[in-house]
């Protein structure tokens, strides 16, 4: 076997989060420093990764496979492939960035940025566990450290806030945990031994109804992370009261569990389900489109605000995985990545501000832009990139999908296309009250520009925002294979057939999945 | 000539590139002249790029940089044939003019350096725009000349009424986009490919009129969102809130023309959609006579030459929905010049009133600013269909095409030629206003002329609104030749006046539009400024309140309906729902407590039956 670069990239942080809380407890100036470095340990190992991967392969690379406990059937398995290699990446990108940007937090700062390096090992090993079991153990486990960010560090009702993220997802948790053991029950009827291995479980034949129950348990996990409209209601909350990092990781990667997890798992495992789901899934998530956007338009606290763009911005991805088209699912992937660029680079920002005037009201705010130009360049650079604005990251996301989905869901990509306009709504005019005009407040007069350290944390994220929207290719060549296998299975094992296109035939508006 | 090409698309980027990192720490002039510079030589290349077009070299170039969206097939590719040159050559040409003016202009103001920054991005911006060979790089232009807009109708941004405007602008445009969007999924589903040669190519074989009008229509609404045609006309009247230069460049000269290019461009797909080509007509039309009527009744200058544009824009709409796509082109390329020039009149006049917009405060002006007016005076008769001004003849050509395809058009024609007389009176009335009669100034202004920095491109202008029209002429179509070879390649029908006396007539007849406005008008306007405050004028002065209409119905109404979705459905439905199962969840706990004994035979009773019951239902119901 290679080197376990797998392994590593888990153990990595777990470690530099035990070393932090062997620092002495006299020098607390220390913790956050030594996490920022130790954190750049796995952003170094995820690099080597992505040079290390090979393009154009679809299955898994770097695979560890160790049995553990044999006689249940589960094993130590880890892998990479085109959907969670960027993803392991922009984890590793913005645990640094985000540590670099918690300088604010001066209570208990070993325990703080161990948590964060826990919760990274956590994140990370979601992304690359290939055994439900050792999932399921990374999913939990990645509660406990986010659980004490938003209720130690947090806002004035962080307590509430955090009990509501803990339980939603351990409501979810409770049915995927009664799922992966079925799944484990009829593997041992099938197979002849019970096995909780992906890759084995891939075998497993289901039936129809088996299939609707189970993509259901999962689904309704994988929802409430991601939100999906109507389980939302514990994001504006945990955002709000959570410290700027632990939003950022929040944002930045953690509901990408949730879309992963659904494009992971729930398409490979019930493919059948997924087809005849396909509609419903699409409905929650255009709605959610709209409807995230159209409550983010009103909102008085731009954290909140940012907090519902991410419900409508995940619709599209939502949308992009259930369009079961290459383009919709591409498009979902890259989705991901530009979203937790673009909305880890907004909650920084708003950190940023909340940190010079604790408030996050935006009525108390104005003019900002004659007051601080960089940072006011900085917040309307990254809302364009939020907005879809071609040349940055966003738009590929969202071209990608509109289009994709139009391929199979014409009305439900049609309706999608609005949310760019109420996208350009909620952030221009937010743009607008707190950054012209003139300056209505005292307070904000004597504000200062960002500076060095904050350019630092941002300098990175605006550059992945040009690059991914110029020449995104790099990135789309290496989920492409991936994704398509994905496509293929479910073409494999049920009678969907991804749609012709380019044809010159006449689209039948309602589509074949309308009904 | 690749590579000249490539140049002349950078060359503005990386102008905006410097700018905006170190313009602001350049004193004056030094970002006004390297961004003029690079405007300049950007105009030098593609015009020594578009020479070898003209003069039959090559048809057309093709550059491509990389492969942009691999899996819709989209590169980063530009198409320089015969129409790209034209608009090159008047986005840059026009452009340099107006970055130099702008060095005058605005001078001494606190971000000197960011606006040229903004200017050499909308440069860029709109020549990817025209360039692109695809439907994809299209769009990338079309969304970066709204971001470009967008800064710089907000430049002012302390001014909370700039602010507002250079939104309203972006989110007008993006509803219009929504549209292309739509009509960019449609076509990639139909024919699986986006780029211009494919879809126009496979469009005349491949292409039911059913679906053909689905596009168009769809691409319509995107064309009507960035050229301010109704219904999305509304933002460019709020546009006039950023400085004059940019109106004259952005907001007059090229990027609203923008969708009349989109039009021109995709003709094909117009051809194929019959319906969809009148519904451009119409919309056209309908908006030059609505837009010219409340440019009748403004006070503010810009916003005469605001109203101004919206209907000459119909123009070019009714144009290209006639298939007169040289006609339509041509009249882009004249009103370029000659709406350029009133802009940047329009400018020196308010740089010489200190800032002083109201017409009704000016007058007189002719004396003190000669040059100015002068220079003005010739747009005035270009826009009025003066022979041998620019206007006239691309005008003219519209209404002839227009006229020639008889039946309903003939109302068309009817309407372009009543609106004639209206631009011709409202431009007279605006002339009048500014330059004659007796000063009506505040006191303590002191107008005075230009600098040559801003008097010199006003000259050029003024040049080309004489001479820009004899390019094509009835006598010697030069341009029409030029562009013929760029619709031909992509299957366009071109539509052609009609032969004979006909043309004559109708140019008779619109000169004559033309005179009764101008003397009506002077008539009226010659020795007094008339109370137009009441009644029908102030109708028309508030642009028969659509704006107030939109406001209610979108901001208030919509407003209303999105605070109900945060406040009362978000938090008290769905969240409350939460909440209220968190609350009922401990309140059966709290009835449930006296079941925990203690015992643990209960408990394991308790777990057998539970246990037991869901065997039981897995094996009766599971399925499994």
């Amino acid at each position: 076997m290679d080197f376990p670069v797998l392994t590593t990239l888990i153990v990595l942080p777990m470690a530099a989060g035990v070393a932090v809380l062997l620092l002495p407890r006299r020098r607390p100036e220390l913790a956050l420093p030594v996490a920022i470095a130790a954190s750049l340990l796995p952003l170094g190992a995820s690099l080597w990764l992505l040079v290390r991967f090979e393009t154009g392969v679809a299955g898994f690379q770097f695979v560890e496979h160790v049995n553990w406990y044999e006689p249940w059937g589960i094993s130590y398995h880890l892998g990479v492939d085109g959907i969670s290699l960027l993803l392991v990446v922009l984890t590793a990108f913005l645990f640094p960035i985000s540590l670099l940007a918690s300088t604010a937090i001066k209570d208990r700062v070993h325990l703080y940025a161990a948590s964060m390096l826990f919760l990274e090992a956590g994140i990370i090993g979601v992304f690359l566990s290939l055994d439900l079991i050792v999932f399921f153990v990374f999913w939990e486990v990645m509660l406990v450290p986010m659980y004490f960010i938003i209720g130690v560090w947090g806002g004035g009702r962080r307590v509430y806030a955090a009990v509501k993220f803990f339980l939603f997802t351990a409501f979810g948790s409770a049915l995927m945990l009664a799922a992966i053991l079925s799944l484990a029950f009829v593997a041992r009827d099938q197979l002849g031994a019970p096995t909780f291995d992906f890759v084995q479980l891939l075998g497993v034949d289901l039936t129809r109804t088996a299939q609707f129950w189970l993509f259901a348990a999962f689904g309704l996990s994988f929802a409430i992370k991601v939100p999906l409209f109507p389980l939302h209601t514990w994001l504006p909350d945990a955002h709000v009261e959570a410290p700027t990092a632990g939003s950022v990781i929040l944002a930045g990667v953690l509901l990408k569990m949730g879309t992963y997890g659904l494009l992971r798992f729930n398409l490979t495992l019930f493919p059948e389900a997924t087809v005849d789901l396909m509609p419903v899934m699409a409905t929650l998530a255009v709605i959610g489109i709209v409807y995230g956007a159209v409550v983010a338009i009103v909102q008085t606290d731009i954290k909140r605000l940012v907090a519902y763009s991410s419900v409508s911005h995940l619709g599209f991805v939502v949308l992009g995985i259930f369009a079961l088209t290459a383009q919709g699912l591409q498009g979902g992937v890259i989705q991901m990545i530009n979203h937790g660029l673009t909305t880890g680079a907004l909650f920084l920002l708003v950190g940023m501000i909340y940190e010079r005037r604790h408030t996050r009201e935006i009525s108390q705010f104005g003019g900002l832009g004659s007051v601080m130009p960089i940072f006011a360049g900085a917040f309307l650079f990254t809302a364009f990139a939020s907005v879809g604005l071609p040349g940055l990251n966003g738009f590929v996301g969202e071209f990608y999908v509109l289009v994709g989905s139009f391929l199979s869901l014409p009305v439900w990509a049609v309706v999608a296309a609005t949310g760019v306009v109420l996208a350009a709504v909620y952030l221009l005019w937010a743009y607008q009250r707190m950054f012209t005009g003139p300056v209505t407040l005292e307070e904000n007069r004597g504000l200062s520009d960002l500076n060095a350290r904050e350019i630092v944390i941002l300098a990175p994220i605006a550059a992945l925002i040009l690059f991914l929207g110029i020449y995104p290719k790099p990135a789309l060549d290496r989920i492409e294979p991936s994704v398509d296998a994905i496509l293929q299975r479910i073409e494999q094992t049920t009678d969907y057939r991804v749609p012709d296109f380019g044809s010159g035939a006449v689209v039948d508006l309602v589509g074949e999945h309308g009904e | 000539m690749e590579t000249l090409i490539t140049l002349a698309l950078l060359l503005p980027l990386a102008g905006f590139t410097f700018l905006a990192f170190f313009g602001t720490r350049l004193p004056e002039p030094w970002p006004g002249v390297i961004a003029t510079t690079t405007a300049g030589l950007s105009f030098v290349l593609a015009l020594i790029a578009g020479l070898d077009v003209i003069g039959g070299g090559t048809e057309r170039l093709t550059v491509t940089w990389f492969e942009w969206l691999p899996a819709l097939g989209v590169e980063a590719s530009f198409l320089y044939d015969p129409l790209s040159v034209l608009m090159t050559l008047v986005v840059t040409g026009v452009g340099s003019l107006i970055h130099a003016y702008s060095i005058g202009y605005m001078h001494g103001d606190e971000r000197y350096g960011r606006f040229f920054a903004y200017m050499n991005l909308f440069l860029f911006s709109m020549l990817t725009l025209v360039t692109g060979s695809n439907f994809a790089v299209l769009f990338v232009g079309w969304e970066l000349v709204g971001l470009s807009s967008y800064l710089l109708i907000s430049f002012w941004f302390e001014r909370p009424t700039a602010a507002a405007a250079g939104k309203k602008a972006f989110v007008v445009n993006r509803i219009g986009d929504v549209g292309f969007l739509v009509a960019l999924m449609l076509i990639f589903n139909t024919f699986g490919t986006l780029a211009f040669d494919a879809v126009f190519g496979e469009a005349p074989a491949a292409l039911g009129t059913g679906l053909a009008t689905g596009i168009t229509l769809m691409l319509l609404l995107g064309a009507a969102g960035k050229s301010a045609q109704l219904p999305l006309y509304v933002w460019l009247p709020d546009a006039m809130e950023g400085p004059t230069p940019v109106s004259a460049l952005i907001h007059a000269a090229t990027m609203v023309t923008a969708g009349v290019y989109m039009v021109a461009r995709t003709g094909i797909l117009f051809e194929l959609a019959p319906v969809s080509a009148g519904v451009v007509a119409t919309v056209g039309a309908a908006t030059a006579l609505f837009a010219a009527t409340i440019a009748v009744a403004q006070f503010d200058i810009k916003r005469v030459l605001a109203y101004s544009t919206i209907s000459q824009l119909g123009y070019m709409f009714m144009g290209v929905g006639a298939a007169a796509h040289v006609a339509g082109v041509f009249h882009l390329m004249t009103h370029a010049f000659f709406k350029a020039l009133l802009f940047l009149g329009a400018g020196s006049v308010i740089h010489g009133m200190a800032g002083q917009q109201d017409m009704r405060k000016m007058g007189g002006l002719a004396r003190v600013m000669p040059w100015t007016f002068a220079t003005m005076a010739v747009a005035w008769l270009a826009i009025s269909g003066i022979p041998p001004f620019a206007g006239f003849w691309s005008k003219d050509e519209i209404l002839a095409v227009v006229f020639g395809r008889g039946g309903g058009w003939t109302v068309l024609w009817a309407i372009g030629l009543f609106t004639a007389l209206l631009t011709a009176f409202y431009m007279t009335r605006m002339m009048w206003m500014t330059f004659g009669g007796k000063a009506r100034w505040d006191d303590g202004v002191h107008p005075h002329e230009s600098p040559r920095v801003m008097v010199v491109p006003l000259a050029v202008l003024g040049v080309l609104s004489v001479v820009g029209g004899l390019i094509n002429t009835p006598f010697k179509p030069t341009l029409e030749h030029f562009l013929e070879p760029a619709f031909e390649a992509f299957h366009v029908h071109l539509a052609h006046p009609p032969e004979g006396a006909t043309p004559w007539v109708l140019a008779f007849v619109s000169i004559a539009a033309g005179l009764i406005g101008i003397a009506a008008a002077t008539a009226r306007y010659r020795s007094r400024v008339p109370d137009e405050e009441r009644g029908a004028w102030k109708l028309l002065n508030r642009g028969y309140y659509v704006d107030d209409a939109y406001a209610a119905a979108f901001v208030v109404g919509g407003g209303a309906a999105a605070r109900w979705a945060a406040a009362s459905f978000d938090q008290k439905g769905i969240d409350g729902a939460v909440n209220g199962v968190a609350r009922l969840t401990g309140a059966v706990a709290r009835r449930l407590r006296p079941l925990q004994t203690g015992f643990v035979r209960s408990y394991a009773v308790a777990v057998l039956v539970g246990t037991v019951g869901l065997l039981a239902w897995f094996m009766t119901r599971g399925g499994f």
